[in-house]
């Protein structure tokens, strides 16, 4: 096995051993520390997809940002396994069953594609460096690009306008 | 192949001593320099000049006992300090710390990586810093802990941002993420500090507040919160939290160096003229040398401003910096666009 294959297979098994385990362990914030742990794994991916510019701002606005704030309300309102509240059996179910139709509905999208049978070019393509990235955002995608920081934008001023003390 | 491996081992074993050492004696120097700021003489029973004394508090802390309190998480309890030592080291790996040495018929760069997303690397490096701190106060169990770890990361999360947008302002000026690359453009022109004056200052004051370094050193404020997110900690993993705060101290330094003053450029020589050796030697003290203004410049801030009050420090972050620094960039763009204009409406 060449390096990029043992890097491949290591970044695989921990991405998916942390998703499962931001299921499976009892404790918010051991699965907030392995939902980051994923994010690495993935930004791991990228690097050997040679898109570095996305690799880099995956590992500080996801894991850098986004998971420090998720740390940040876990940690304030001290959730843990005791103050949970107890799920009815059959909503777990449901939770189930549509959790994995949505899973089915993936795979399908997935293998019917045409990028299914080279889903992975290692090493390959200069798409991800941050220039050629720059030149597709700014000039064959500008459009969607500005709505969707309007849509932040909005985002934003949502935010404030709940956040705002009524007078 | 082998001699890449061998080189860049070395290289990385060198970068990593020479921050654990130089931040050792950043200890000394504070107490030194606090010491002659207050008109007291500060260390000067260990060695000569008290010289030995960063040694003698190493020992000591590594003697001391090391308590883990019931009730917390036993990992994330040592996980804690370990994270903020390991960020603290691993900006240090894209640093270019001066030109190519030639020694062994090989040409050999003073630089661990040249990362060409660089100084966004940096970044990422830095916004994992707060994990250091938040995890280690959550894993203590103690509120007051939390209370520091808390405030170190809002505080860290809110000057990240216009520590961003300020060195946006100066991509647009280099055109590169590389640091290497900006060394090599500073060598050939003028410093990056005169096209970028507002920039450096804005950076200046977000790091003194991603280092947690008074006046922004809310997360450890004593007043109020006994040791902040360190209370818990007691023997070399307190030791760890405290000194990974003078490497950050280290690095930002050098950061700002590289950014802002040139780098390894030695100011008012041509290096052309003189010994590849020589010259990388020089450029490497060079650096040194304006890392040492800048680390006494840190320490004369600590000891002459008083503290923030929490409001203070959230309103200057988000109402003052980040305004200023847009502001910066756009003005920045705007001239950027005139010039290549030919300076036309």
């Amino acid at each position: 096995m060449s390096i990029t294959e043992i890097l491949f297979w290591g970044l695989s098994v921990l991405a998916l051993f942390s998703a499962v385990m931001v299921v499976a362990s009892k404790s918010p914030v051991h699965s907030i520390l392995y939902l980051i742990v994923v994010f690495f794994a993935i930004s791991g991916h990228y690097i050997l997809l040679n898109a570095q510019f996305l690799a880099i701002v995956n590992i500080i606005v996801y894991a850098g940002a986004i998971m420090v704030l998720f740390l940040f309300v876990v940690m304030l309102m001290n959730l843990n396994a005791e103050s949970e509240p107890k799920k009815h059996r059959m909503l777990q179910f449901a939770g189930l069953i549509s959790g994995g139709c949505l899973f089915l509905v993936l795979i399908a999208a997935i293998s019917e594609s045409a990028q299914a049978s080279n889903l992975v070019q290692m090493g390959g393509g200069n798409n991800g460096l941050i220039k050629n990235l720059g030149m597709v955002l700014f000039k064959d995608y500008v459009l969607p690009f500005e709505i969707s920081s309007v849509l932040f934008l909005s985002a934003m001023i949502g935010a404030v306008v709940i956040g705002k003390k009524e007078r | 192949m082998l001699a890449l491996i061998i080189e860049k081992l070395v290289l990385i074993v060198i970068v990593v001593m020479a921050s654990l050492v130089i931040a050792m004696y950043a200890t000394y120097g504070e107490r030194k320099i606090a010491a002659i700021l207050q008109d007291r003489r500060g260390p000067n029973r260990a060695g000569p000049f008290g010289i030995l004394q960063p040694l003698a508090d190493g020992l000591k802390l590594f003697f001391k006992e090391e308590i883990i309190p019931d009730f917390s998480s036993k990992f994330l309890f040592i996980l804690g300090p370990s994270l903020a030592m390991l960020t603290a080291i691993m900006t240090s790996a894209i640093v270019p710390w001066g030109d190519k040495v030639h020694l062994f018929n090989r040409d050999i760069s003073l630089q661990i990586a040249d990362v060409n997303v660089g100084i966004l690397y940096v970044f990422a490096v830095v916004s994992m810093g707060v994990y250091g701190i938040m995890i280690g106060s959550w894993a203590s169990n103690n509120k007051f802990s939390l209370m520091g770890g808390l405030r170190a990361a809002s505080q860290i999360i809110s000057y990240e941002l216009a520590m961003g947008i300020s060195i946006i302002a100066l991509l647009m000026v280099t055109g590169t993420l590389s640091l290497k690359e900006m060394v090599l453009q500073q060598q050939a022109g003028y410093w990056n500090i005169v096209y970028q004056p507002v920039g450096f200052l804005l950076f200046l004051i977000c790091a003194f507040a991603e280092c947690n370094r008074a006046p922004f050193d809310l997360a450890e404020a004593e007043s109020e919160l006994i040791g902040g997110y360190h209370t818990e900690y007691s023997s070399m993993k307190l030791g760890f939290y405290l000194f990974s705060e003078y490497i950050n101290m280290f690095i930002s330094s050098v950061i700002m160096s590289t950014l802002f003053f040139g780098g390894y450029d030695i100011p008012f020589v041509n290096e052309a003229n003189y010994d590849q050796n020589w010259i990388a030697l020089f450029g490497v003290l060079a650096l040194m040398a304006k890392v040492v203004c800048f680390i006494f410049f840190f320490m004369w801030v600590r000891w002459t401003i008083p503290r923030f009050r929490y409001d203070q420090l959230m309103n200057l972050g988000w109402k003052i910096l980040i305004p200023i620094s847009l502001f910066n960039m756009l003005v920045t763009g705007a001239i950027i666009l005139l010039k290549e204009n030919n300076w036309h409406f």
